[in-house]
This record gives structure tokens, sequence and C-alpha cells, in this order.
């Protein structure tokens, strides 16, 4: 008996020259964007950037024409870890291009596409998750936030804490209870696209202990969503969201977050010769390959139209268990302290991803929650 | 995967399914050559699978052969077909027809002592740890002498025998030759630098612990449904479930990570480097086969602990695989070396140009 299959893919031929095309535009347009601000990656949020990229036709490459360019999906892994690799800030479009996009693709109304994909496409308009509550965390179906029947939409009452960028994005795909009550759990949950900028919502942010801010809490008071704004089918929402997280937990974010952290650390071995150094970036190096092929698998896989998500589900878990061994490694190697304000760019890398990485175990769903997916994938549950 | 990995799969895994059980295991660890079980194998075909096809072998690549090597790690064939498969696809690959029978390697040592004189050939020395070296037919070793450096292929029943073992009653046999004459030379100095013997036994080495991971997950999974306490199967335990998630992640990168290393073979011609692509695979192979063996253990409670019981076949084999023909350690100072002086901005583009 095999649990569950991975099987190694290769790269369709002619990647090289995209590749190579996205490194030359990173060169061109974040040259000097210095290396700490490299090691934010992700999280950092720059529309202008998002809106380079969607000139250049990277955002949405996958979708089907108008709104895409229907390359492969291995393609826009190409892109992606690119970007990644590179640390260029991509947190403006990310969760758009990566889930919200997908989702209306595949569960949206013809309407909503035309509506809202060729903002996503084209690094115009942005998207958050609107999924967790203050009494509702990894218990995601327990969710209050509800909306009830009115005319021709629905009135949305209640709170979503930890939006990623809801400060500074267009719409939420919120999940709300559109029937029966919390005892109900995945049953009468729906997904409804907000306009941020529709009356009645407030959008405090909430600093982090970094000092950014970047999660919020937003508050609807009777906020009114038209019955257009509604994705998929009402009481379908738990389905939805189940697929859409398959999209966010395998890609190349699931471990390169802390990269940028193991090339400054490479960085200060440079023209030395350390056992222990030597011994440690070589380890690092084997697992950041493995798990490099293992995300591509899923890419294949999830090319055929299968949802592989158990096998997404490991890729998060070993994703983030590497990414977090990094700092700990960097502590172990090289005797300085990190510092955020004044310390050199190895400093400031440490400092920032030293912080940051609490948080990767947490966002997208928490370790003990993969694992107990994981464990019923293999038939324990 | 491809036809022929399904096809090698599900011969491999219905062969050795037959062949192995406990009692054929705790045997072979008194040194009992199991000699029914080694024809059953050579008569399929699998000794001579990666042989090229003028030299009478199957020549299927290394991609498709993991299939054969993992699924012997996974059923802990005890006799030496991996190391008689990798020995005759090396000398295949350099042109010289493999010997049918037991083919042994040594190549993780001080080398043998080359003898030249009248033009002819001397092999004498002592090589230790081979694997079956009392049963093999043959040996195919390092030797040097200072301006040479070769593979020789040997006649195993021209050496002097002290039997040894590794920890999992794998036969590890000490061997002296004396002045003995080679069957076959081969004059690779080169490849003593990049893809030396050492780099396929590390590859051989690595699929047969993710086989022998897959094994333990396998084991696990209906070990913890059938055992009871506190009324309910141990894997309705949250604790198991996630000990259990841990290992399957690990067995899953195990296997991909040897797939690398299986595929980077099949690209690279032997004289240029697979050294990166081989330490990935043993260093997660190991690293992963360390963790499997913990957690199976910790799973099976007591009983796993026993004689009786066929979980220690499979973890005392990976405890001895994770250090034969280079630890982790090994490997990725040999890496984290290159990756350093290859200097922190082109790791990326290292990487991504060769996988
Ligand atoms: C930086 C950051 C950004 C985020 N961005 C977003 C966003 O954009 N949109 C959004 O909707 N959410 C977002 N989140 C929220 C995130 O999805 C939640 O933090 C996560 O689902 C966990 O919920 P919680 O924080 O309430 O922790 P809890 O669910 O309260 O968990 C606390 C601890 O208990 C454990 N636990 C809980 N239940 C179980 C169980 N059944 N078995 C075993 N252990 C259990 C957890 O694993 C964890 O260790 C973000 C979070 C962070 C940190």
């Amino acid at each position: 008996m095999q649990a569950f299959n991975l099987d190694l893919c290769d790269l369709p031929p002619g990647v090289d020259v995209l590749r190579e095309e996205v490194r030359s535009f990173l060169f061109e347009t974040l040259g000097s964007y210095s290396k700490p601000n490299r090691a934010r990656s992700w999280s950092a949020f720059d529309a202008d950037f998002s809106g380079r990229l969607g000139d250049r036709g990277w955002l949405g490459m996958t979708w089907p024409e108008p709104y895409g360019s229907s390359r492969s999906a291995l393609e826009r892994y190409i892109v992606i870890e690119e970007l990644l690799a590179f640390g260029a800030p991509v947190a403006a479009h990310w969760i758009g291009e990566r889930q919200s996009g997908p989702l209306l693709l595949r569960f949206g109304s013809d309407k909503q596409q035309e509506k809202l994909l060729p903002g996503i496409a084209s690094g115009k308009s942005f998207f958050c998750i609107g999924m967790s509550e203050p009494n509702s965390g990894s218990d995601l179906a327990s969710i209050n936030t509800h909306a009830k029947r009115d005319n021709d939409g629905w009135v949305v009452n209640g709170q979503k804490i930890w939006t990623t960028y809801a400060q500074k994005c267009h719409y939420m795909i919120a999940l709300v209870r559109t029937s029966g009550s919390v005892k109900d759990r995945h049953d009468g949950l729906s997904q409804l696209i907000i306009n941020l900028r529709d009356p009645g919502i407030t959008i405090s942010p909430i600093r982090n202990m970094i000092g950014d801010k970047e999660f919020n809490e937003v508050k609807f008071d009777n906020v009114f969503v038209s019955d257009s704004m509604l994705v998929g089918e009402e009481g379908n929402g738990w389905q939805q969201v189940i697929a859409e997280l398959a999209f966010e937990r395998s890609g190349p974010d699931r471990f390169l977050s802390a990269y940028r952290l193991m090339v400054e650390l490479i960085r200060m071995f440079h023209k030395t010769e350390d056992k222990h150094a030597e011994v440690a970036i070589g380890r690092l190096t084997a697992h950041l390959v493995t798990l490099r092929q293992m995300s591509l698998a899923v890419a294949a896989v999830l090319e055929t139209g299968e949802q592989p998500t158990i096998e997404a589900t490991v890729i998060k878990d070993l994703g983030v268990a590497f990414e977090q061994l990094i700092p700990e490694i960097a502590h172990d190697l090289i005797n300085v302290a990190p510092n955020i304000l004044h310390g050199s760019d190895y400093e400031k890398s440490l400092a920032y991803i030293q912080q940051a990485c609490v948080s990767f175990s947490l966002r997208g769903g928490t370790t003990e929650i993969l694992r107990s997916v994981i464990a019923r994938g293999l038939g324990l549950r | 995967m491809t036809e022929i990995s399904k096809t090698l799969a599900e011969t491999c895994d219905r062969l050795f399914s037959n062949l192995i059980n406990n009692d054929v295991l705790r045997e072979t660890e008194l040194a009992v050559w199991p000699d029914p079980i080694w024809q059953q194998i050579e008569e399929n075909g699998l000794t001579f699978a990666m042989v090229n096809e003028n030299h009478g072998g199957s020549g299927i690549k290394w991609i498709d052969c993991f299939q054969i090597i993992y699924w012997s790690g996974y059923y802990s064939v005890p006799v030496p077909l991996v190391e008689t498969m990798v020995s005759s696809w090396f000398l295949s690959q350099h042109n010289q027809a493999p010997p049918k029978g037991v083919i042994t390697f040594f190549c993780d040592g001080k080398p043998l002592d080359l003898i030249e004189s009248n033009n002819s050939y001397k092999i004498s020395g002592i090589i230790e740890r081979i694997p079956w070296g009392a049963s093999a037919d043959y040996v195919l070793a390092e030797a040097y002498n200072s301006n040479k450096q070769v593979y020789v292929l040997l006649d195993a029943k021209k050496s002097k025998i002290v039997k040894d073992k590794n920890i999992s009653g794998e036969s590890r046999d000490s061997m002296t030759f004396d002045k003995a004459s080679p069957l076959t030379v081969i004059d690779i100095s080169d490849a003593f630098r990049s893809n030396s013997l050492l780099v396929y036994a590390a590859l051989a080495r690595s699929v047969q612990m993710s086989g022998g991971i897959s094994a333990i997950l396998d084991n696990c999974i209906s070990y913890s449904r059938e055992r009871e306490q506190f009324g309910q199967p141990i894997a309705k335990f949250q604790a198991i479930q996630h000990q259990l998630a841990i290992l399957a992640a690990e067995a899953a990168a195990a296997k991909i990570a040897s797939q690398i290393a299986c595929r980077a073979a099949d690209l690279i011609d032997v004289s240029s480097g697979l050294e990166f692509e081989v330490a990935t695979a043993k260093i997660r192979a190991g690293e992963s086969a360390g963790l499997a063996a913990s957690i199976g253990h910790q799973v099976h409670g007591a009983i796993g602990f026993t004689d009786e019981y066929s979980l220690h076949y499979i973890t005392r084999r990976l405890w001895s695989w994770r250090s034969e023909y280079g630890s982790e350690s090994y490997w990725a100072r040999r890496i984290g070396k290159e990756v350093i002086a290859g200097g922190a901005d082109n790791l990326w583009a290292d990487i991504t140009a060769r996988l």
C-alpha cells in the first residue's frame, strides 16, 4: 500500500526562456532593491510592482483567454518561484492571483469573471481572504458573521480578523453564514465578494509583533451585498473554501519564505573554510532541492485537474519546518545578534525572518491542523 | 510514472512479498546464504535490468530501476541484488560485459594496490566491510598505484575472507587479495574525481532507504489501527496521528529526493558531476530514515522491540544504510563547500539550471 503518490515531474521545454525573461525583468525593475527588503518578499505590498507584472502578462497566466494566456501551471510556477527567490514585493496581488482568481474561475459567474478577473490579471485590483474570526480560527466552520436575505441581495453583519492587507485591498472574499446557525457547522456557509469601499465596513489595522501593519480587523455593520456577488452556490461555501486552500498549500511560497535569509547566511561564509557551515549549508540545500521538486510534482498533478489535497498539505508542513530551521541554523553558525534597524544585511534579514517565521506555521492552517488533515488522508481518522 | 516503472513496481512488490518473510530474514542473519531467493531474482532478470542490451541486459534507466531498488528496500531483500545491479551496470557502462553471478563492490576506503609488471596487473591488499563478500562470485573494487587509478573486477573466491556484519545482520566481510589477477581492468582515473562508484553506491542506498521508510509507514498505519488501548485503536489518538503524518511527509521527501538522483543519473553521463543530486538524496533519505525508525518504534511500543516482530529488520537496515557510502554530514559537507564557493547569489541559478 502506498499512502499517497508524488512522482517527479519534468519541466516542459522552453521554460528556460521564460525564466530568463523574468530574471532580466527583475534585474531591471528591482536591481537596487535592498537585501533586507527582499527578506520580506511576499509580505511586502507594492501596487506599482504588481501593475508591472500585470503589464508583462505574468498574472493569471494559466487562466483562459481573454483573462489570461492559457499557459501551463508549470510555467506559472517558474514565474512565481523566480519572484520569490529574488525576494520581490508580491503581496499586493498575491492572494488574488493565487486563490481568489482561480476560485472565481471555478465557481464564479460569467458576470463576476468579466468584472473582476481583468483587474486581478492586470495587477490593479487586490483581494484579501475573510475567513478567520475572533472566535473561529482553526475551527473555521464555527464562524459567526452572517448574511441575511434582503430583496435582491444580502445584509452582512459580523467581524473578520487577521485579514492580511484588508486596509489596502479592493475586495474581500468572505466566508459567511447564509442560513442555519453555528450548530449547523459546514452547512449553510457561503462565499461573498465584498467591495471593501462599501458603506458599513470598518477596517482597523492590527500592529503585529514586528511592528508592521499587515493584518486587520474588519467589522461589518449592515453591509449590503448584491446577489450578483455570491460566489458559486448558496450553502456551498465550505466545499469552495477547501478547494481554495489546495491552491494555497503547495506553491513555492510554502518553502521559499525564508530563502533570502539562507542566501545572506551563505554570503557570510564567502571565502572561508568552516566545516560546520559547510555541513549545515549542504543540508539546507538538500532540503530546499527536495521541497522544490515535491512542490513541482504537486503543480504537475494540479495541472491534470486532480486535487492533490493531502500531498499539498504535506508540502506545507515540511516547507514550514524547513523555513523555521533556517534561523535556527543561522544562530548555530554565527555569533551575531539580529538587528532590524541598524544591522548589516545579514542581521536585518535574520531579525525579520526570526520573528516572521513563527507565523508561517499558523497562517493557511496551523501545523496541528495540517497534520490532522494528513492523518485523515492516511486513513487514521 | 512510466509504463516500465509501473510494471517493475508491480513485479517487484509481488516477487519480493512472496520470497521474503521473517523466517528468511532471521536465517540470513545467521549467515545462511538464501540461494533459492537469489536464483529467483536472477531468473527474473533483475540483476541485469540496467545492463546495456548489447551485454545481454535490459538497458532500463535508473529512474525506472528506482522501483526495483525501492521495493528491495521495502521488503529488506537479504541478498546483494542492489550491489550486483550497480556493479553490472557500471561494468557495462564502461564497455565491459558483466559476468552472471553475485557481484559486490568496494568503493569507500583505501583502494587495493595495483602492481604493474611485464605488461600485466596484479592486485593485493585488504578491503573491508564488503557486502556479502563471502557469498559473492566477483568484486568490483578500486585499485591504484602512484600513477594510475583503476577499477578491477576480481574473482571473489580467490580472496581470504573474514566474516563480519552490519547492525542489521547483513554480511559485511573483509577480503584479502594477494597478487590476484584481475579479470577486468577499467582505467578511469578521471572518474575518481567525479562520478566514482561511491556516488552510485550512495544513490542505491538512498533509494533502498526510501523503500524502507515507506515500509515503516505502512506497518505503522496498519498496526495503529489494530492495536487498542483505552478502548480504542491507538490510531484515534491525535498524538499518534501527528507522528504518522510527520512520518508520511518524510517518506514522501525521501522518495522524491532519491528519484531526483536517479533522474540525474540518467541525464548526466558518467564523466560529469552527479554528486549534487546524490548528496541531496543521501542526506534527505538519511535524515528521514532516522526519524522514521524512531517514530516506527515509538508507535509500536514494546512489541516492536522484540526479536519476534518484524519492525527491526527494517529499522536496523535503515541505521546501517544511513552511514554506508557517506553519512549525511559527509555528503552535506561536499555540497555545502561547493554552494559556499559558488557564491550566495548563484545558488538559485545553479539549482534551477540542474533540475
Ligand atoms: C500573519 C498571519 C496572517 C493571516 N492572514 C489571514 C487572512 O488573510 N485571512 C484569514 O482569514 N486569516 C488569516 N490568518 C489567520 C489564520 O488562518 C489563523 O491564525 C489560523 O487559522 C489559526 O487560528 P487561531 O490563530 O485562531 O489559532 P487557534 O485555532 O486558536 O489555535 C491555537 C493553537 O491550538 C491548536 N489547535 C486548534 N485546534 C486544534 C485541534 N483540533 N487539534 C490540535 N490542535 C489544535 C492550533 O494548532 C494552535 O497551535 C492569519 C494569521 C497570521 C498569523
